[in-house]
């Protein structure tokens, strides 16, 4: 049989969202692969330019819908630096608490959907019922399931409900107790490593190269954290250990599944911290400019990867121009060194393991 | 429970069943002819002829076998498909915490027992795949443009009639069947082995990358599976010397420990023969298609493989036709492996000699097969899909090695126990 294309998308059970992946196969053997982006842009630079510096944080938010609260930060932080605007402690604990919770739970997303991608539909639910604890606790937060509209310029848009950090704590409680029947479900099945070790390997070099940030980096082996590299908001004090891959050979889906995974744990540890640490009471925002002048700088280690805000302002009350760094686009471009010479069956595997999310690959 | 020199068991036999109510109609419609005869005398003499004719031994034979036919067909589609297809629902809604159709499927509207503050916890969701299969009924029935149209259409009938012809030889008890064929096992294997080319034209028909893909695989995957199937019922055959089912069923009813009021029975999967059988089973998962077997329709990357382009009710069919698969399929291991019908608690009363059921055989044959049918799905739902080079790899690598080695077992102990 000649070798032909097969679209993986735009309209396709494996996508996550609105894009094509074509592979080339030969037989069942992945040849070529080439990954189609743009049926979901939105223009959000250009959009952000006409918009006052405020209200852009409501667009922000919907950069990633199951990761709001990491973009719409990395927003603010870097308006904020252009403005010269002192976030009070306490409005930076409670970012570090509303940015954990949402990574918790946009992992938590990835694993939902990544069991699916090998045909573990109890995966999904499992992982879905455990989200909803996490989007409560966001809900309480934040008053909002998705697109919080939670991060502002100069600190949070609330200070969070009496009792909250019980109420985390319990939630942690109960999740950290769960968490031993997934590694049943996923480590300790022998169909699951058969999937999922040694497929999709990528080298760190390779990896550095294409600019793979992020957990999928780390899974190669390198120990890059932007929470700890570049760290901003309270991190510095936190004790936390990012999750590297330790074994001989990384960068295969199993790595990155084992890096994400142990992230949940990670990211629970730094909620609980947390809520010692910071301070009881005390301000949570201050007020900032309606206009500014210059540029602000922002990268933070967000659910996918690096995520990163260049504001540009010319002292109206809008920013000149925005550019915005997406990690999943730029993984994206690794994706044929990926796919390359693996199954038809480990598409599906191997992109549900770099976790995909097309709002913020589009943007 | 063997007893010696016992006189045939008080089971009724579906066909005597069917040809007294066979008769019974015959002689109602034959009464009711006499009736105009008399009523009006010119029509007497043809309408006795006709009489005649209907109460001959040649209608009586063709009805009773319809009506036996109609009876297994409703049997296995209406009783035992919808059943397996709600348990299920209802199974795998456990394992995963589907609030969904774990409790709140609303079925009957005159369910009696309706709990008022929660009016949406009613039900047992029984009719919930009626209501499915009454909506896919309605559904548009599409055929692609660029499709070989009467071999789109042909496929679906092909793997219903395929299926179909399983339930002719499986014996549901001792009396319940449609055939007493001497070669059944042969005959189930080699209907079983029938659906993979309804598969294969499905995908070549259809003209889409996916359903061809789809199609491929599952040709090459049942090939490689039908292979350790057919060696571990030959391993079988050693030590029955028999290919009928209803002699392995008799050979198993002996039992193995005795304990009077119950007793270990000697079924095949407790003895040497268990390797067979456990090969027998994880090639019996691959030949329904279920998962981590069910590459040729992996939604993840192949859509619905070779069902793509079906909708409608053929789509309908190809989708239940499935769970009856599975139930002949374990019908077929509970049959040569795990004692049929016979229980291990006593079946049969004697007054004397004469065997009087107390529990249904059927019952007892039921319950091995749904409970057969749950770790089937038990496995499906909590483990991930194989690849399909992986797969290949067991199949030819490992399991057609094993069944040679239980060949060789099953000679074995021909040998050592003629």
């Amino acid at each position: 049989m000649p070798e032909f294309w097969v679209n993986m998308g735009p309209q396709h059970p494996m996508t996550h969202g609105l894009w094509n992946m074509r592979v080339k196969v030969d037989g069942e053997t992945i040849t070529d692969a080439e990954p189609e982006i743009g049926y979901l842009h939105r223009g959000y630079e250009k959009i952000m330019e006409v918009r006052e510096f405020e209200k852009n944080v409501v667009l922000t938010d919907r950069l990633c819908y199951v990761s709001s609260i990491t973009w719409s930060h990395v927003y603010c932080l870097a308006v904020g630096r252009m403005m010269g605007v002192e976030v009070p402690e306490r409005g930076q604990w409670l970012r570090v608490v509303s940015l954990e919770l949402q990574r918790v739970a946009s992992h938590l997303m990835w694993l939902a959907s990544y069991g699916p991608d090998l045909g573990l539909l109890t995966g999904l639910l499992w992982a879905l019922r455990e989200r909803e604890l996490f989007l409560d606790l966001i809900q309480l937060m934040s008053g909002m399931r998705m697109n919080q509209n939670y991060p502002r310029i100069g600190g949070v848009r609330n200070d969070v409900p009496e009792n909250f950090d019980a109420m985390c704590r319990r939630s942690i409680e109960h999740f950290l107790g769960k968490l031993k029947g997934y590694e049943k479900l996923f480590h300790e099945s022998k169909i699951f490593l058969m999937r999922t070790q040694g497929v999709g390997k990528i080298s760190a070099a390779n990896a550095i190269d294409w600019g793979v940030t992020g957990p999928n980096l780390r899974a190669c082996g390198l120990n890059v954290d932007l929470r700890r590299l570049d760290p901003y908001e309270t991190y510095e004090e936190v004790d936390f250990e990012p999750q590297v891959w330790r074994g001989a050979d990384g960068g295969d889906s199993y790595a990155r599944f084992v890096c994400r995974f142990n992230e949940l744990r990670e990211s629970c540890g730094i909620i609980l911290q947390a809520f010692e640490k910071m301070p009881k009471t005390g301000a949570y925002r201050t007020k900032a400019p309606r206009r500014a002048e210059g540029e602000g700088f922002a990268r933070t280690e967000d659910s996918r990867g690096e995520a990163l805000f260049y504001v540009v302002g010319d002292g109206d009350d809008r920013p000149y121009r925005v550019k915005i760094r997406s990690p999943v686009f730029s993984t994206m471009a690794a994706t044929p060194i990926l796919l390359r010479g693996n199954k038809l069956a480990d598409v599906v595997a191997i992109l549900g393991s770099v976790d995909v999310c097309v709002g913020e690959m589009d943007k | 429970m063997s007893h010696g020199g016992e006189s045939a068991p008080l089971v009724p036999n579906l066909f005597d069943v069917c040809k007294v109510l066979t008769l019974a109609i015959l002689g109602l419609v034959d009464a009711i002819l006499d009736g105009i005869g008399a009523a009006i005398p010119p029509l007497g003499p043809p309408l006795a002829g006709l009489s005649d004719f209907l109460l001959g031994n040649f209608v009586v034979t063709v009805v009773t076998w319809i009506i036996a036919m109609t009876v297994i067909l409703l049997w296995a589609t209406l009783f035992n498909l919808l059943t397996v297809m709600w348990l299920e629902r209802k199974f795998y809604s456990r394992i995963q915490d589907r609030y969904g159709i774990m409790i709140s499927i609303w079925s009957l509207p005159f369910w009696p027992f309706n709990r008022r503050d929660r009016p949406t916890h009613k039900g047992t969701g029984y009719l919930q795949n009626v209501a499915d299969g009454l909506k896919l009924l309605q559904k548009e029935n599409l055929t692609p443009a660029t499709a070989d149209a009467a071999m789109f259409h042909i496929s679906p009938v092909l793997i219903a009639s395929s299926t179909l012809m399983l339930l002719v030889a499986l014996p549901w008890s001792s009396g319940f069947y449609i055939a007493r064929l001497e070669l059944g096992l042969l005959f189930v294997l080699a209907a079983f082995s029938l659906a993979p080319i309804g598969i294969l034209i499905a995908g070549w028909s259809a003209n889409n990358k996916y359903t061809l893909i789809g199609g491929l695989r599952a040709a090459a995957m049942l090939l490689a599976y039908e292979i350790p199937m057919i060696l571990c019922a030959i391993a079988l055959v050693f030590s029955t010397g028999s290919l009928n089912l209803f002699d392995i069923v008799e050979q198993q009813e002996r039992p193995l420990i005795d304990f009077g009021l119950f007793a270990i029975p000697a079924w095949y999967a407790f003895g040497p023969q268990i390797l067979g059988f456990l090969i027998f089973t994880v090639a019996m998962v691959a030949e329904m298609e279920r998962i981590p077997f069910d590459i040729p329709e992996a939604e993840a990357e192949l859509v619905e493989g070779w069902t793509t382009e079906y909708s409608g009710m053929r789509f309908g069919l190809l989708f239940g036709f499935k769970w009856l698969r599975m139930i002949a399929g374990a019908a077929l291991i509970v049959t040569m492996y795990l004692g049929g019908w016979s229980g291990p608690v006593f079946t049969r009363l004697y007054v004397g000699n004469i065997p009087i059921p107390v529990f249904p055989e059927e019952l007892y044959f039921l319950v091995k097969v749904w409970l057969l049918c749950l770790v089937f799905i038990w496995i499906s739902w909590s483990v991930p899909r194989i690849r399909i080079d992986q797969i290949l790899q067991i199949g030819w690598k490992r399991l057609v090695p094993y069944s040679l080695l239980a060949v060789l077992i099953g000679a074995g102990s021909r040998v050592v126990r003629p």
